[in-house]
């Protein structure tokens, strides 16, 4: 008879939160692991294009990166400029950014660093082939065009 | 005097829920999920001034010339990117070893034995006002062209396309047979494009 009575409401037990940190952990390890940490702030409008035969880059602590685009600030022009690291440079700072990125790896290393030309796709082939000549003045001729992987739609 | 031990309070561990969050919301923003990838390319060593550049027969080059306006000239006709690869394809193999396609020097590869490598070199001139994005495209064509031909050659000899070999012994052949020939002309401004 008593079974069904509403009236003497039993005090709800109080859910367990334990396992919650647990969960978010799971997440967050999924994410470290899925991704990886930018380098540099990028101030420009850097927009790669797509290709089909890309391959994807190993080694990332063996790259160094050009960056060539657009200043995201329109009050800086809308001319494509240069980024290395964490500040705009021209075409004659290569050479000494390539040299710093060879000081900082092993001797070891030294042959297999790439640089990736990171570069937006409406950039004119100007500026590309100077820092091109500037690499192979150097020795980096080891070089990776930027690119998308083309969505599978063709 | 044995102290009686007291019941040990409960640790609250509600606030690990929020110390995991702020990492994630770190890990999200300084992270991107696009992994990076692109075309590679090794470029030339600069030119020695003192060393004259090899005479390289006419049947023996494939050149491609892309404009300011981004339109292509191939061969000396006006191209089309969408067959361009077939094109490359055509000159790289010449498979019914026409006399205006490229010359073949038979060549001992291991793995391979003796293989007639392809003497044909595909010269890319762009202009300096050339975009970015047709410069990749037609490298892209290029790519895919060099890259359909070592999977035939692949899957004729081993079985299998060249991206699933494993064998670092096959791929060294694979890529010695069909080479990335392409070069790149040493940079004019013809379009007067900046």
């Amino acid at each position: 008879m008593g079974k069904f009575t509403p009236g003497k409401s039993k005090k709800l037990p109080a859910i367990s939160t334990a396992s919650l940190p647990d969960i978010i952990f799971m997440l967050l390890i999924f994410f470290m692991v899925t991704t990886t940490i930018r380098e540099a702030s990028v101030f420009l409008k850097v927009t790669t294009p797509t290709a089909t035969e890309v391959q994807k880059l190993e080694k990332k602590g063996l790259v160094s990166y050009v960056y060539v685009g657009p200043p995201m600030n329109a009050k800086l022009g809308t001319e494509s400029r240069i980024q290395l690291n964490d500040r705009f440079a021209t075409v004659a700072d290569i050479s000494d950014f390539v040299i710093a990125e060879r000081e900082a790896r092993d001797e070891v290393d030294r042959q297999l660093i790439t640089t990736s030309l990171k570069v937006d796709k409406a950039t004119k082939m100007g500026i590309v082939t100077d820092i091109k000549q500037e690499l192979r003045q150097i020795g980096a001729f080891k070089i990776n065009y930027s690119a998308k992987k083309e969505g599978k739609q063709r | 005097m044995a102290r009686k031990s007291r019941p040990r309070p409960d640790i609250n561990a509600s606030s690990t829920a929020d110390i995991a969050f702020l990492l994630l919301c770190f890990f999200l923003l300084a992270s991107n999920m696009d992994s990076d990838s692109g075309i590679f390319r090794r470029l030339p060593p600069p030119i020695d001034p003192t060393v004259t550049p090899p005479e390289i027969k006419e049947r023996n080059i494939f050149t491609i010339l892309v404009n300011k306006n981004d339109r292509l000239l191939v061969e000396g006709r006006e191209g089309n990117i969408n067959t361009l690869k077939d094109e490359a394809k055509e000159f790289l193999s010449n498979p019914g070893d026409l006399p205006n396609l490229p010359e073949k020097k038979m060549e001992f590869i291991p793995a391979l034995g003796d293989f007639a490598i392809s003497k044909g070199v595909i010269s890319l001139k762009n202009d300096r006002g050339t975009s970015y994005e047709a410069y990749i495209k037609v490298q892209n064509e290029l790519t895919k062209a060099i890259n359909e031909l070592r999977d035939e050659l692949a899957k004729e000899r081993f079985g299998i396309a060249f991206a699933n070999l494993k064998d670092t012994a096959y791929i060294n052949a694979v890529q010695k047979a069909v080479p990335v020939a392409i070069s790149e002309a040493e940079p004019e401004n013809i379009g007067g494009g900046q």
